[in-house]
């Protein structure tokens, strides 16, 4: 056939065409490195958690201790999520909707726990709410406990989850700018029907994005919640602390079935990522012919 | 509607967009506001539909004053420069957007929304497009639904954001008519803004001349065409050829050669001396615009010389179509005489 000849030689003189032996150890590069370092621990996470059986595992994950984690982590993320989706959506309005001194301030602040250590995130809670902290001492005398308890839990896991929605949305916000929702004003529109009818349906791929990612720091975070938790067994244990505990006690196969929980949460995030990241693509705003 | 703006001051910054403009628009009127980037006439166009506010000055509808309401108070229609469509929502419910949102009070039933947008979409010719998208449409048709919804609410006022800015020249020229003929079945007081002259001349009942936040001129096509008031004007609607000239002793000099045209009242000292290409003619020797001929082509009944006029530091080279009757020749001098032209001191 003509038509497979030429496709043939256009593949064989194609430019950007390497030699086949190139090709291949490039290639077998990538999947080695992947194999190594993505799939082969997330095979061993579920084959340490399987490895008395499926009867063990489930049973390791009933546990008064593990059910409590698993509850703990669904109260904490539950409420640090809605917490961040009300500032992310406050936060990217305000910045994209209006001009006013000290933005650019803001957006670097929004920013400030990405490029802090979440150790470090903990230990300022600590030393906020702490008995030798700053409100320590009044806190203390009106009998409300913050620190290793589950207010300090979701404390430190909405500071250290505070940016993920904010910057999902606010470079969309500003790619879309402001003119549809003047469009909907000069028609007659209130600023909450602007706002359910207009914003929040062009930004809403947007804010499911910021909130799965959102959800997924706020479940897997260790380092902050770890410093402000005091570790009481079945109060303030979040599944990644349980998991280290039970590491720790050579509880294996109870470690990696809760290991393995979090293993899923990330496997459906990222599938779930790769959907909305197709339709935040075709979200984009009418070209001008 | 009537709308009269008295002494609008708006500010952005260090940057004066409206420096005390003053305008009065009757009833069913067409207006177009014409001026260059820059010269204040899209946000003398949003403080009028409430997008923006003044820093002084105010806005009265029927004499009433509109500055103590919002946008979505006013009934104003505003068709914005690149639509502005609501892209999640198909033709129909971006037409029906506008009904939906009213108050429960005065809100038309399922039925009435649908009848009324029917009827703007058979209005606007693009009935067939009510189930489709905005990203599916061709810029003639965006335009046309945006305007179909800002009607959906009848408006007292429509307001149009250069609103053949972002088509092609073919697509433009249609929707110029159109719009027109559209002003005529509807007749609602219509205001919209261009740099484009020739559309404002030819769509506008009025035209106003916007540059530097301030109006310079407030006319008919024909009057501010032929009777420019400034040389802005002048310069900025048609082709103008401009000459320093100086005025003394009741005629105009240009070097050391008096014209044998009139002042026509310009103050005396430095002006500048605006004529338009097809007013000039080749006159016997006597008081006209000396130039050399520099290029001759001729076709049909025309010869067509381009000639550079001397005048001040510079050459001003210029086209003009003669009668083949007076033959010319390649370098000779002749004189042209202004037969229509403005003198503004410079």
């Amino acid at each position: 056939m003509t038509d497979g000849q030429i496709s043939l030689r256009a593949a064989a003189t194609d430019a950007r065409t390497e030699p086949g032996l190139v090709r291949w150890i490039i290639t077998g590069l990538a999947v080695l490195f992947l194999t190594v370092f993505v799939v082969l621990p997330l095979v061993l996470v579920f084959a340490e958690a399987f490895s008395r059986g499926v009867g063990a595992y489930f049973s390791a994950l009933i546990e008064p201790e593990g059910l409590a984690a698993i509850r703990l982590t669904l109260l904490v993320a539950a409420i640090s999520v809605a917490l961040n989706l009300v500032f992310g959506l406050v936060a990217a309005w305000a910045i994209t909707k209006f001009d006013f001194p000290g933005k650019s301030f803001l957006i670097t602040l929004i920013d400030l726990p990405f490029s802090v250590s979440p150790v470090i995130s903990g230990l300022l809670f600590v030393l906020l709410f702490g008995m030798q902290g700053f409100f320590g001492p009044w806190l203390q005398n009106h009998g409300i406990q913050i620190l290793f308890a589950v207010p300090g839990i979701v404390l430190a896991t909405v500071f250290v989850t505070f940016p993920f929605v904010a910057r999902a949305l606010i470079p969309l916000m500003q790619e879309q700018g402001t003119l549809e929702e003047e469009a909907a004003i000069s028609l007659g529109a209130s600023g909450l029907q602007t706002f359910f009818r207009i914003t929040l349906p062009n930004i809403k791929w947007g804010v499911l994005y910021g909130v799965l990612l959102c959800n997924a720091r706020a479940m897997g975070e260790f380092g902050a919640v770890s410093v402000v938790s005091g570790h009481i067994r079945g109060e303030t244990n979040t599944m990644p602390l349980l998991v280290e505990i039970l590491y720790n006690e050579y509880q294996f196969v109870a470690a990696f079935a809760i290991a393995s929980l979090l293993a899923m949460l990330a496997l459906v995030t990222l599938v779930v990522k790769t959907i909305l990241e197709r339709h935040l693509d075709e979200g984009q705003p009418v070209s001008d012919d | 509607m009537t709308i009269e703006l008295k002494n609008l001051v708006k500010k952005f910054g260090a940057f004066t967009a409206l420096d005390g403009v003053d305008l009065k628009i009757a009833d069913g009127e067409l207006l177009a506001l014409l001026g260059p980037s820059g010269s204040g006439k899209t946000t003398l166009l949003r403080i009028i539909a409430g997008l923006d506010w003044p820093d002084a000055g105010e806005v009265r509808f029927d004499g009433e004053n509109a500055l103590t309401r919002g946008a979505g108070e006013r009934h104003v229609g505003f068709v914005f420069q690149h639509y502005a469509l609501f892209r999640h929502m198909t033709v129909f419910e971006n037409v029906a957007f506008g009904l939906r949102v009213q108050p429960r009070a005065i809100r038309k039933d399922e039925a009435g929304i649908r009848a009324r947008v029917k009827e703007l979409l058979d209005l606007v010719q693009l009935d067939w497009l009510a189930n489709r998208y905005p990203s599916q449409l061709s810029g003639g048709q965006r335009q046309r639904i945006a305007l179909a919804r800002a009607l959906a609410i009848q408006p007292r006022i429509l307001l149009l954001d250069e609103p053949f800015g972002a088509l092609d020249a073919k697509v433009r020229k249609e929707l110029r008519r159109w719009l027109r003929s559209l002003h005529e079945e509807i007749n609602v007081t219509s205001v919209f803004v261009t740099h484009d002259q020739e559309e404002a001349l030819e769509v506008a009942n009025r035209v106003v001349v916007m540059d530097k936040g301030r109006i310079e001129q407030i006319g008919t096509p024909a009057e501010v065409y032929d009777r420019p008031a400034t040389a802005f004007v002048h310069s900025f609607i048609g082709e103008s050829v401009v000459l320093p000239v100086n005025v003394s002793g009741g005629q105009v000099w240009v070097g050391d050669q008096a014209l044998n045209i009139k002042p026509n009242g310009a103050a005396p000292g430095p002006s500048q001396l605006f004529v338009r290409r097809h007013d000039m003619q080749v006159a016997p020797p006597g008081g006209g615009l000396r130039g050399s001929v520099r290029y001759l082509r001729t076709f049909g009944a025309v010869q067509r010389a381009d000639i550079a006029l001397t005048a001040g530091d510079g050459e001003t080279l210029i086209e003009i179509d003669t009668p083949r009757d007076r033959p010319l020749q390649i370098g000779e001098v002749v004189e042209l005489q202004p037969t229509r032209f403005r003198i503004f001191s410079a």
